[in-house]
Order: structure tokens, then C-alpha cells, then sequence
């Protein structure tokens, strides 16, 4: 390796360090995607160099249009046509699913990866020098990057899907779920075994890649769209330790280190959101969560009729009001409301009315989703107020309105048979009045029955959040 | 470079990867996420290395230019994406400004 080559390479791994650290502060944040996006160029042309230093390079780019260098410069092209344009004209509210899409296209490159690494060591022992015959240590990886990445692949394929509506978002539980996965598993192991002992051989490799994908649809199908923050999150670790194992499969320390970071910074945010709903990570994966809710409760009657108001009447309310706390959630997302929502806190903090947001720490369908949102609406970072600086505070405020969130509200945390129990929520139930924005009286996505709405101070607004905001807004308008 | 080596840097750069981001705060959490996704892309150094190898084998060749191609993908829209929402939040900070 030449001293460009090994320069490249080097400054690649500090700009992915120096990147992450940077996105971690919200004033160097944008600084840190371009570092790390540096990173990423110098790391390609690390490689390049390196490539035509080790083979002579008349060997990669000789061949016409066939020689090594127009693949790649094919590939590139192609990936970069396809994935600018998707990345550029997404809306902000279609975020979480084009993360869980990009997230599967980096597992389906390392599974590529170890199947390609496979295939040129068995027709091609030894090419331009280097051997390349496979010892048992680097079937294995290959197996494992085969293995991770296809499951990434296929799992955030079903997570894009029930993130976007395309497939029902419920968990879908069948008898004997977990005897089927047990078994899937067993037989990847006997596959990887198998292909470290022979890896003359293709079978193991190719029942391998079909056993990940199986297992990758049937490890998120059962997971309920409620947790696709985590899934979403723990599927990003997946992909970092997938390039990580192609990295050991094809030699390539850089891939290795860099796929590490990925692969622990997604697993400790993983590790983060599961704290915010106070469950453990076993819980989230396996227990269908929401699935078997509805049947624990007392149903509705029980608790009387929930109250509904027109958007006239919660504008009295709101003109006198001095207090009042916005708690947005996925509904807001849904109906695109963001903006509207900013107008009506700018318009009631004119009317001499104290405005705070209230983001809870898994509101949406990703961790930070709401922030990523009122920022596009240019909310301003002072008016935003984490649950434990709000909630000490609930009794005095005068309205709370929640506008698309139901489960991070639900005051059943408390209750120790609820299956969100312990889970920290915004207690809007102590506030004076609550308007509850909502499409209808159907219950949240995890699935739960939320008492919230049947309290004497809860109000419910029916119909498109968005709608019923710019009613309110031109309400106050006419006042104004 | 032998197994022993990997093995360690693989673990200190995972322990590294804890220590970035670990004290991040929860509005950061998205673009992170999008970030580090972006970062995962880094599989496409992997994949032109299979090009590079591939010799004479027509299915690795295809299959590394495959893996360009999706790891392409994952790069450039994950910067890009990543990109979009953090020039957002220097809108919302402007807005905090006035």
C-alpha cells in the first residue's frame, strides 16, 4: 500500500470519528454530516488507490467495458441516480421509513458482499498474487455478514412497509412463532458450520441467504408498528455489524472498525428508547406487544361517553386560556400539521398566552421524529420542554392539547396489569382542561383502550388534525 | 493481520462508538440515526474490493457491482437525508434568534 493510499484510509476512519462526535451537538451537527460524508469520499478513494497499487493497474481498468474499474464506476452511478432523487423530494413526515429503506439497502450490499467474496475465492483461488483461497475464519465471517445482512435487508423492508401504511402495522402472531424462529435459527447455525468446514461448497451459502431472509420477515412482522423506533434503530446496529462481518470476511480493517461504531451507536440508541418506555429490549422484540391488550380491558361503556367539541367551542376556551402545552405525536405527522400547529402557538403566545411543546422521548415513529418535525417548522429550541420539566408543573396549566399522540398520554402507565406500565408519560390528565385531536375514537397504535378520554376534563376534537388547527387558527384570527 | 488483531480493533471501536454517543440529546436522535445509517454505507468499499478480486468470475463481478449499487444508495441518501433534516434545525435555531 502507498503512502496516498494508507493517508486516505486514515484520515477516512478520524473523519467517521470526528463526524459521529459532531452530530451528537446540535450546533455542530451539520458539520458533522459533511465530515462525515468526507470521510466516506476519502475512504472510496483510499480504496481505489490502493486496489491499483496492489494490482498493476493496467489489470483494473483493462477489459473495455468489462475492466473492474466500469463495473464499480457503473455501480455508483447507478446507486447515486436512484438514491439522490428518493432522498431529495421525501417529506420530512416520510422520514422514518426512507431511514428503514436505506438501512436495508446497506444490509442487502454486505450480504452481496460475502456471497461475491465467496464465489470469486472458489472459481479463482489465487488472482493478481493475492490468495484467496477461504480458511474456516473467513467463511465464518462471510457467513455472518450473509447472515446480518440479510435479515437487515428483509426486516426493514416489512419496518418501510408498516411504517408507510403499505402492510398492516398490527403484529402479526401465529402459534408456535417462536418454535419456527428457534428452528430458523438452528438451521443458519448449521448452515454457517457447514460452510466453514467445506466452503468449497454452495449449498450452505445459498440456503443460508433464503433462511435470513425468512428470518428477517418473520423477527419484525410480529413486532407492532408502535415499536418501529427500536425496531428501526436495532435494525441500523444490524446493518453497522453486517458491514462489520464483511470487513472480516473480505480483510478490510477499515470496514471493520467503521461498521463497529455504526454497529454500537445504534445499539446504544436502541438502548436509549427502550428506557424511555421503561421496557427492555426482549419485551419490545418478543412479547407482540399490543396484540393481546385489547382484551384486558373493561371497555368502554364502563367508562362513559368520551366528550366531543367543535373547534368553536375549544377556541373560547383557548382565548382565555394563559397556559397551555402542545404535546404533538404521530398523528401530527400523519396530517402534516407541523406547520399549522407552529401558527396557532405563535398566534396564542400574541394573544398573551405562555406556549410550551412537550416531546416525548418516543412520540412518532422514531426517536427525536417530533423535534425533527416542529425544527421543519421552525419552532423555536426555547419553547420545547422535556416531560420531567413539564409534568411537575401540569396543575397549574389550563389546556393541554394533544394533537395525534395517544400512548405516551395514557394515563393506564400507572396501572401495574397495563401493558405499557411503568412507561413515563406526559400527564396531561392534571391539566385543567385537555383537548384530545384525533381522527377517531379508535385506540392508539399500540392498541390500548386510553381512560384519558372519558375524564370530565378531556375534550376530543374528531377529524384531521390539520384541518381542525387551521379552524382554530382562523378563529383567533377573526378575533385579532 | 491476524484474527487477534481484528478482534481488538473491532472492540475498541465499539466501546468508542458507545462513548460518541452516549450523551447525545433526544432532539439529535433522528438525524444520529440517519447519520450513522449513512455511515453504513461504508459496506461499499467492501463491495469494490469483491469488483477488484473478482478475476474471471462473471457472478462475483456482478454480484460486487450489485453491492456498489445498493451501497450507493445507502450513501448518498443517507447524507443527503441526514443533510435535509439538520439544515432544519439551524432554521429552527435562526427562529430562536429573533
Amino acid at each position: 500500500m502507498t503512502i496516498l493510499a494508507t493517508i486516505l484510509l486514515l484520515t477516512s476512519g478520524i473523519c467517521f470519528i470526528m463526524g459521529l462526535k459532531l452530530l451528537g451537538r446540535g450546533d455542530t451537527a451539520r458539520k458533522g454530516n459533511r465530515v462525515s460524508a468526507l470521510g466516506m469520499l476519502a475512504a472510496v478513494l483510499g480504496t481505489l488507490v490502493s486496489i491499483i497499487d496492489e494490482q498493476s493497474a493496467s489489470v483494473f481498468f483493462s477489459g473495455g467495458l468489462d475492466a473492474p474499474f466500469v463495473w464499480i464506476l457503473v455501480g455508483l452511478l447507478i446507486g447515486g441516480a436512484i438514491g439522490l432523487p428518493i432522498a431529495r423530494m421525501v417529506k420530512m413526515t416520510a422520514m422514518p421509513e426512507m431511514v428503514a429503506l436505506f438501512n436495508g439497502t446497506g444490509g442487502i450490499a454486505s450480504l452481496l458482499i460475502g456471497w461475491g467474496q465467496l464465489v470469486a475465492s472458489q472459481t479463482t483461488a489465487s488472482f493478481g498474487g493475492a490468495d484467496l483461497s477461504v480458511t474456516s475464519f473467513s467463511a465464518a465471517a462471510i457467513f455472518l455478514a450473509v447472515l446480518i445482512g440479510g435479515v437487515t435487508f428483509t426486516g426493514s423492508l416489512i419496518a418501510f412497509g408498516k411504517l408507510s401504511g403499505k402492510i398492516k402495522s398490527a403484529p402479526v402472531l401465529y402459534l408456535g412463532q417462536q418454535i419456527v424462529n428457534s428452528v430458523l435459527i438452528a438451521a443458519l447455525l448449521a448452515c454457517g458450520v457447514w460452510l466453514a468446514v467445506d466452503s468449497a461448497e454452495t449449498l450452505p451459502l445459498y440456503s443460508a441467504i433464503v433462511l435470513s431472509f425468512v428470518l428477517g420477515v418473520s423477527f419484525v412482522a410480529p413486532i407492532g408498528g408502535g415499536d418501529m423506533p427500536v425496531v428501526i434503530s436495532l435494525l441500523n446496529a444490524f446493518s453497522g455489524i453486517a458491514a462489520c462481518a464483511a470487513g472480516f470476511a473480505v480483510d478490510n480493517t477499515l470496514l471493520i472498525i467503521t461498521g463497529a461504531l455504526v454497529g454500537a451507536s445504534g445499539l446504544v440508541l436502541t438502548r436509549v428508547m427502550c428506557l424511555a418506555m421503561n421496557r427492555s429490549l426482549v419485551n419490545v422484540l418478543f412479547s407482540g406487544f399490543g396484540s393481546r391488550a385489547t382484551g384486558t380491558k373493561q371497555g368502554a361503556a364502563e367508562r362513559g361517553e368520551a366528550k366531543v367539541i367543535s373547534p368553536e367551542k375549544a377556541y373560547y376556551m383557548l382565548e382565555a386560556a394563559q397556559r397551555v402545552v402542545i404535546v404533538p405525536g404521530y398523528g401530527m405527522a400523519v396530517a402534516q400539521a407541523q406547520h399549522a400547529v407552529k401558527e396557532l402557538a405563535t398566534l396564542l403566545e400574541a394573544n398573551g398566552c405562555e406556549v410550551r411543546f412537550v416531546v416525548h422521548p418516543v412520540a412518532g415513529r422514531m426517536p427525536g421524529h417530533m423535534n425533527v418535525l416542529l425544527a421543519e417548522a421552525d419552532v423555536p429550541y426555547e419553547m420545547l420542554y422535556q416531560l420531567e420539566d413539564v409534568n411537575p408543573t401540569m396543575d397549574s396549566v389550563d389546556i393541554a392539547i394533544v394533537i395525534g399522540a395517544n400512548d405516551v398520554v395514557n394515563p393506564l402507565a400507572a396501572e401495574e396489569t397495563s401493558p405499557i406500565a411503568g412507561m413515563p408519560i406526559v400527564e396531561v390528565y392534571r391539566a385543567k382542561s385537555v383537548f384530545t385531536l384525533k381522527r377517531s375514537m379508535a385506540p392508539g397504535y399500540a392498541g390500548i383502550e386510553n381512560p384519558l378520554f372519558y375524564l370530565d376534563n378531556n375534550s376530543m376534537i374528531l377529524g384531521d388534525a390539520k384541518a381542525t388547527i387551521q379552524a382554530l387558527i382562523a378563529e383567533l384570527k377573526d378575533d385579532g | 493481520m491476524n484474527f487477534l488483531t481484528y478482534a481488538f480493533l473491532f472492540l475498541l471501536a465499539m466501546f468508542l462508538g458507545v462513548e460518541l454517543i452516549r450523551k447525545v440529546p433526544a432532539q439529535l436522535h433522528t438525524p444520529l440515526m440517519s447519520g450513522s445509517n449513512a455511515i453504513s454505507g461504508i459496506s461499499l468499499i467492501g463491495a469494490i474490493g469483491v469488483i477488484s478480486t473478482a478475476g474471471d468470475s462473471r457472478l462475483a463481478m456482478l454480484l460486487g457491482g450489485l453491492a456498489v449499487a445498493f451501497a450507493a444508495i445507502n450513501v448518498v441518501g443517507g447524507y443527503v437525508v441526514t443533510g435535509r433534516m439538520l439544515a432544519m434545525f439551524k432554521s429552527g435555531n435562526a427562529g430562536a434568534g429573533k
